[in-house]
């Protein structure tokens, strides 16, 4: 960089870049928000920090870049509302832990319900949420109109706001600041962050597994964790491990940098379709997976156009906003909208996986139990109701359509 | 946008279609030989490559029929499933 005619000396680095060394107690494969909250979170609880974090692009390429930011709790059935509610503790406690300014602005979050039905299950969530602890409250239109003036709470749509619930912890944080928190005190602990590392296979050992091939040979591995997000059935494949996960693209888009005018977080599951405007002033806008599985990291376009009409519908002035950016990630969705966390059929090796379309609210909450599965290698009590033999013993955590938002 | 053959009308746009998931998923020809792992496997899991899917689609705009394709999960690109219809003539 040139400044007044002189050469200044670069920024300091966030994180090295090691090289890999031969060998780790913990490899952790995917550095994305879940990788690096759980090698954060081994080093801060546990005292592990011979971590390395293998990541096949650059760190917080992958979903971690790609989400809404969106960051909520209000979850009807107890174990998803145990689990978000403590990631949203979490996070409420990381601004200060970090020393990093990463934007988490808890602005709330708006469902809202268009139909009779939709209100009545609305409704029962917000009970069940007020019984588990989680802020909830529901919210009459006239209620809604104050907390967000922009949207069109009048008779006049084809599907009216007839009531919402709202969350007022609930809200966003800037996702890639957030990453580089993680990573800046993950390094600060001694974990190694590679990236350009891509894992292709596992050295197996019986039902252990003793390391990992990678695009950079092969590190040996005392446990590993992987935290892949939609290419995890890629690599439990080469072990055999059938899970239930498909993979789907999940589409995001971006309008131009517009003045503040969306105060909070809106969600709508009946015309689908959850916006929000980022700090820096985009309008931000998601809503639903591509139908059909996919690995191209691209959607098709009536899903964009059939979001942008829902949300036109419900915010007119969105009308007069230009759309700048469409994108899609690689989501793992299972059959009851619910993540997989803990042990596999390997002894020493650990998933976290399947967390579909919600993974980034819950990155220091799905970081703090997969550490505590790594390092004591039996689940934490939120998530042992999460493990893969749910699918076995019909316990499952359906969250589909139970759920503030269809997946 | 996918552009998808039906067999029976050509060339259409994805908005046509509705997805089916993955092809050839035969229900189990005993159910009561099936332990709870099993059972669970034919409930819950389904293929996920990265790479050829063999997939199900039915043009609810159209036709309204099923049929199969072969698709390349990583690139998007279509084949008809030729080998397997035969097969299962």
């Amino acid at each position: 960089m040139v400044v007044d005619g002189h050469t200044s000396p670069a920024p300091d680095r966030l994180w090295r870049n090691p090289e890999p060394k031969s060998n780790y107690d913990v490899v952790i494969v995917g550095a994305g928000g879940h990788g690096l909250a759980t090698a954060y979170y081994l080093a801060r609880n546990h005292g592990v920090t011979d971590i390395a974090v293998l990541e096949r692009g650059w760190l917080a390429g992958g979903n971690m870049a790609r989400n809404t930011t969106i960051i909520r709790s209000n979850y009807l059935l107890d174990a998803s509302a145990a689990l978000y509610d403590h990631a949203l503790r979490l996070w409420e406690e990381l601004p200060e832990e970090l020393d990093h300014e990463f934007h988490f602005s808890q602005c709330g979050v708006l469902n809202l319900a268009h139909t009779e039905q939709e209100a009545r299950d609305a409704r029962r969530r917000a009970f069940a949420n007020e019984l588990n602890g989680v802020d909830a409250e529901w919210l009459t239109p006239d209620e809604i109109a104050e907390v967000c003036p922009i949207l069109d709470t009048s008779p006049r749509l084809r599907y009216p706001v007839i009531g919402a619930t709202y969350q007022r912890r609930a809200g966003v944080a800037k996702h890639d600041h957030v990453a580089w928190a993680l990573a800046r005190k993950c390094d600060e602990m001694g974990v190694d962050l590679i990236q350009n590392c891509e894992v292709t296979g596992f050295v197996t050992a019986g039902d252990r597994v003793t390391g990992v091939h990678t695009s950079r040979g092969t590190i040996g591995a005392g446990r590993v964790g992987l935290a892949a997000a939609g290419r995890t059935s890629v690599l439990t494949d080469t072990l055999g491990i059938s899970l239930p996960l498909q993979s789907h693209p999940l589409q995001a888009m971006a309008s131009e940098i517009l003045e503040p005018v969306h105060p909070c977080v809106v969600m709508s599951n009946h015309v689908h379709v959850y916006t929000s405007q980022a700090h820096k002033g985009e309008l931000v806008l998601g809503a639903g997976i591509d139908t059909h599985n996919g690995y191209a990291q691209r959607g098709s376009v009536h899903v964009v156009e059939n979001q942008l009409a829902a949300a036109v519908e419900l915010f007119p002035i969105f009308g007069r906003a230009h759309l700048l950016r469409t994108w899609a990630g690689t989501v793992d969705v299972t059959p009851d909208a619910s993540p997989i966390i803990g042990p596999t059929p390997y002894g020493n090796l650990f998933v976290n996986c399947g967390w579909g379309t919600g993974g980034f609210k819950a990155t220091p909450g799905a970081g703090w139990v997969f550490a505590h599965t790594i390092a004591t290698g039996a689940p934490h009590p939120l998530n042992e109701p999460y493990g893969m033999e749910r699918f076995t013993s019909g316990a499952l955590i359906d969250e589909h359509g139970a759920a503030a938002v269809a997946h | 946008m996918l552009l998808i053959r039906c067999p029976w009308c050509g060339d259409r746009d994805e908005v046509e279609f509705r997805y089916g998931g993955q092809a050839d998923v035969a229900y189990p020809t005993d159910p009561h030989e099936l332990d709870d792992a099993e059972w669970g496997n034919f409930l819950f899991v389904r293929a996920n490559p990265m790479g050829a899917l063999t997939e199900r689609w039915v043009h609810t705009a159209g036709c309204r029929r099923w049929f199969s394709v072969v698709r390349d999960t990583a690139t998007n690109e279509m084949t008809p499933d030729i080998p397997r219809r035969r097969e299962s003539r």
